[in-house]
């Protein structure tokens, strides 16, 4: 063995002590830089990291609340929330998936696709995770599967709402639809507000009162592990549910309008000139919104958007068409309230009418004429001379300014989104146009032809102005927000435009008699609808038959009849419901229109369709009595 | 001639080990999900080492140093069999199985590279040679670049380290050292040149663990979340949520100390690493008083190596190292790596207690 010198020792001895000494310091620094940066980790940095642990742990998982109810005026549901049921499956949790698909088989109706789609999903998701097997189980099968579901381990029932319209396509272009969330609209700026839910508003009230029936998101503290699996709920926010909402909208007479409208196409609007309330909103043909909450198959959406009956258009709303005749008292209040016009004096008509030397025709719809009209003969049987001579008088810049008091031309404001304005050939318009206005354009806007374009609500509204003492009213399809906890009800109140001008005195009362005469008198246009005078209240109407030029843009078929139109509102001296109806090519407004607008005001003041046999007694007393 | 003397036992290092062995077992009760069956499984094993390490206390100095290089050889050629035969786990071919048992040569290597040093040069005059340094480091160089041919990089830098300390400690003289740290300082940027771009891409990973947060960031980010979570006092035993909701991974093995600084906070820290290096300030006074080379390098060399092995650890956790696999001695929940630390504190206290007590 190599002998160590003693001498060496020590000197040996004293270098490695001296070499321990400097590892001790560089151990020392190495240990002070280490409790440096402990500190600066859990000190200084303590609150950014607890943040991140505290993120890292609790997941703030939205509530969403119950939808609020759509209710008509009497209280029947129109839009609500039901459960859905969904089954999941933790494929953790199953000992054999074989026999547990075997199992549910027998409780529940599972097909090839469902089971697909199953083994696609499994796939997908880690073993932990719950995958779903089959969405929109029935009541009764859910029942079942919850019964069993104890001798079922890995399965789950997940119930969530969803929105259903019960009566289908009753009312479905007033009401609209809810469908799931876009990413437009999440991204879009009221995406913050959206946080959480799944189904938005996207027409009619739903889209419109979109605020007041979401209600306010709930939300869940819950603290995940790593798996992102939830371990418990910290802290729980409730979610407050939605407001419900009572509409001016009769869901009886609704159905009965879209009932004999057939779905033809047409639209129905009905008023309480009084409030303003929209009593019946029609825009037929109607379709079930229910497909689309869940979103609606490509297919069956292509054959609703393809169909050239177009029901997914509401055109009570939107729908633009010439007013035809009844147009004609608007334009005759307008010269009422001028010193020249004398509405007993008589204007000749020989059947045809054309401009102080120009020789263009203009036909009267009665070939031979009407002889001498004054004011009630010409609205009585709508004469169309008489009006062309009324607009050649008037000028275009008189009749349009009418048109405009009587809301033509402008949304009416009813609380519906999209409206549109229609078309009233104002100055400005005409200017736009770049094209000279001829005389021949204001003689034809005189019979509500030409280039004047109304909506149903605006006709509806302008007729309920009429009844209406001159005042005309926002339509309110919403009649009361009701706070589901406290019942309270919060109520729209009505609200009226300026009054149309009145320069003449009785000249309201003239027009409103004439009015009466369309239906009561011996040669009235629409004296069909009491041929036999039973009705037991009066009515004042108008009807109209529109020759279509441009109501259906790029349309060329071969044949198009006349759209049928019919105002009215009744009892006439104390009117409560007015209303306007249009039916789609289907030929003269008396025939077609005015009979739909006799059911509906007998629903609405008798509470029944058809007048039965005793009220012909009641009715010819009243008649007498009532309505000199 | 007290209970301690005659087992050769430090008997203020051994209780610091005992507080040790609880400390691990109270965090790694938490760790591992409030487990008593996980708990006691580390107590076992911590026994087992408490047991290698007194087995290891009662072998001299002398016999230690008559085997370092048989042990040496052995472990070398162990390594070369992992290399021909080992099994592959994690993607690497670090072990060897002898039926249910599998041990990791590599592990081994911690002490036999530094007994082997400690051997050699304690045959020479110190401060050696040039010649000697060189030879050593081309012994020590042999067993690290098997390990790092496993691939496992992390033990061979550490065995690389336990060497370089046994040269630094022996006296290998400052122009050496100088010139090698200088040459390595040189040869970094060359070596940076010629790596691939996804190793750049790791490395780069390694220091900057957001980059890449749910993938080779995710231990360092979550690590930095459960210690900097802790604040001053620590969330509380049984409170770190790190673990609890398993965001943290191997938080029973090479992050329990960042279940540690969850749940104890920096007090905690401190009085840990207190723990530490009291541990170590021991085993440098073993090495003190060791009365030949052989046992004042390895003495020496131990104490240090287990002081980078904390360091390491707990370097690695807070995000001032990158992480490698490194446990912390002790607290970790232990295999092959406990035991041979259990078996090198064995080594120091054997030293101490065989020590001669007339020079």
């Amino acid at each position: 063995m190599y002998r160590i010198p003693l001498k060496n020792s020590g000197q040996e001895t004293r270098l490695f002590r001296s070499r321990v000494a400097v590892a001790a310091i560089l151990a020392g620094l190495l240990v002070l830089t280490l409790i440096g940066r402990l500190s600066y980790l859990e000190v200084i940095r303590h609150g950014y990291y607890a943040t991140l642990a505290r993120n890292n742990r609790i997941s703030p998982i939205p509530i969403p609340p119950a939808r609020g109810l759509i209710l008509d005026r009497n209280g029947i549901v129109l839009a609500e929330d039901i459960p859905v049921f969904t089954l999941q499956v933790i494929p953790d949790r199953v000992h054999n998936m074989a026999r547990l698909l075997a199992t549910l088989k027998t409780i529940i109706a599972l097909n090839k696709q469902d089971l697909r789609n199953f083994d696609r999903r499994l796939a997908q998701h880690r073993p932990f995770q719950e995958v779903t097997l089959r969405a929109h189980l029935s009541e009764a099968e859910a029942a079942h599967v919850a019964v069993n579901l104890t001798q079922l381990p890995g399965v789950s029932l997940h119930a969530r709402l969803r929105r259903y319209y019960p009566l289908g396509g009753v009312a479905v272009d007033t009401i609209g639809y809810v469908s799931r969330i876009n990413q437009a609209e999440e991204q879009g700026p009221d995406g913050a507000r959206y946080f959480g839910y799944h189904h938005v508003g996207q027409f009619g009230i739903e889209r419109s009162y979109q605020k007041q029936l979401m209600g306010r998101i709930g939300f869940k503290d819950v603290e995940m592990n790593a798996a992102g699996r939830a371990v418990k709920i910290l802290k729980r926010i409730a979610p407050h549910a939605g407001k419900n909402l009572y509409l001016n909208i009769d869901a009886q007479m609704q159905a009965i309008g879209e009932q004999m409208l057939d779905n033809r196409p047409g639209s129905i609007v009905a008023i309480d000139p009084r409030t303003g309330a929209v009593l019946t909103f029609v825009s037929s043909p109607i379709y079930d919104p229910n497909p689309f909450v869940d979103g609606i198959r490509e297919k069956a959406y292509r054959k609703l958007a393809t169909d050239p009956a177009a029901p997914l258009n509401d055109r009570a709303l939107n729908g633009l068409y010439p007013p035809g005749s009844t147009i004609k008292p608007f334009f005759a209040y307008a010269a009422l309230q001028t010193r020249w016009f004398n509405p007993d004096a008589t204007y000749n008509c020989p059947g045809y009418w054309h401009l102080p030397h120009n020789g263009h025709l203009f036909h009267c719809w009665k070939p031979m004429g009407m002889g001498a009209v004054d004011l009630e003969t010409a609205i009585e049987e709508s004469c169309d001379v008489y009006f062309y001579h009324l607009a050649f008088k008037q000028g275009i810049d008189r009749m349009v300014r009418y048109l405009t008091y009587f809301g033509f031309g402008h949304r009416t404001g009813i609380d519906l989104p999209g409206e549109s304005r229609g078309l009233v050939p104002t100055r400005a318009w005409r200017r736009a146009t770049h094209r000279p206005w001829y005389p021949g354009q204001t003689v034809i806007t005189g019979i509500g032809q030409g280039p004047l374009l109304v909506t149903p609500i605006q006709l509806a509204d302008a007729v309920a102005a009429i009844a209406n003492h001159g005042v005309r009213m926002r339509p309110e399809v919403v009649r009361g927000i009701e706070n589901p906890v406290t019942g309270a009800v919060r109520y729209i109140p009505p609200f009226g435009y300026p009054p149309v001008p009145r320069r003449r005195k009785k000249s309201l009362g003239i027009l409103i008699h004439d009015m009466s005469q369309v239906v009561t008198g011996p040669h009235g246009t629409a004296r069909g609808i009491d041929w036999d005078h039973v009705l037991p209240y009066s009515v004042a109407g108008k009807t109209g038959t529109a020759q279509l030029w441009n109501a259906i843009p790029g349309y060329n078929g071969k044949h198009i009849h006349s759209d049928a139109l019919f105002i009215a509102f009744a009892p006439v001296h104390h009117p409560r419901i007015a209303l306007a109806v249009i039916v789609e090519h289907a030929g003269f407004g008396a025939l077609a229109a005015a009979p739909i607008a006799r059911a509906l005001m007998n629903f609405y003041l008798l509470g029944h369709v058809h007048v039965r046999a005793e009220n012909q007694t009641n009715g010819k007393i009243l008649a007498v009595g009532g309505h000199p | 001639m007290t209970l301690y003397e005659r087992w050769h036992i430090d008997k203020p290092m051994f209780r610091a080990l005992l507080a040790l062995a609880a400390i691990s077992l109270v965090v790694l009760y938490s760790a591992g999900g409030n487990s008593l069956v996980f708990a006691l499984d580390d107590a076992v094993r911590l026994a087992i080492g408490f047991i290698v390490m007194l087995a290891a206390a009662q072998v001299p100095p002398e016999t230690y140093r008559k085997w370092s290089v048989p042990l040496f050889i052995g472990g070398v050629l162990a390594l070369a069999a992992v290399l021909a035969i080992g099994v592959v786990r994690f993607g690497a071919r670090r072990w060897i199985a002898f039926g249910p048992l599998s041990i990791q040569p590599s592990e081994f290597m911690k002490l036999a590279v530094p007994m082997m040093l400690a051997w050699f040069f304690s045959q020479r005059s110190l401060p050696p040679k040039l010649l000697h340094v060189v030879a050593a480091a081309l012994i020590m160089l042999i067993p690290v670049l098997l390990i790092a041919k496993e691939p496992d990089l992390g033990t061979a830098v550490i065995v690389l380290l336990s060497g370089v300390i046994v040269l630094f400690l022996a006296g290998m003289s400052w122009r050496t050292i100088t010139v090698v740290a200088l040459f390595g300082a040189a040869a970094a940027p060359v070596l940076w040149a010629h790596m691939h771009h996804y190793q750049r891409q790791r490395i780069y990973i390694l220091f900057h663990p957001e980059a890449d947060p749910l993938g080779a960031g995710y231990h360092a980010i979550q690590g930095m979340i459960a210690v900097g979570s802790g604040g001053l006092f620590g969330q509380g035993w049984l409170h770190s949520s790190q673990a609890n909701l398993h965001f943290l991974p191997d938080s029973t093995t090479d992050f329990a100390f960042a279940v540690f600084c969850q749940e104890f906070g920096l007090i905690g820290d401190l009085a840990l690493l207190a723990l530490y290096l009291f541990i170590i300030y021991r085993g440098l006074r073993i090495a003190f008083a060791a009365q030949d080379n052989y046992s004042r390098l390895l003495a020496g060399s131990l104490s240090v190596l287990f002081f980078f092995d904390v360091f390491i650890n707990m370097g690695m956790v807070s995000g001032i190292l990158p992480v490698v696999g490194v446990p912390l001695p002790m607290l970790s929940y232990g295999g092959t790596s406990l035991l041979i630390i259990m078996a090198g504190l064995g080594i120091l206290m054997s030293i101490h207690g065989h020590r001669r007590l007339v020079s």
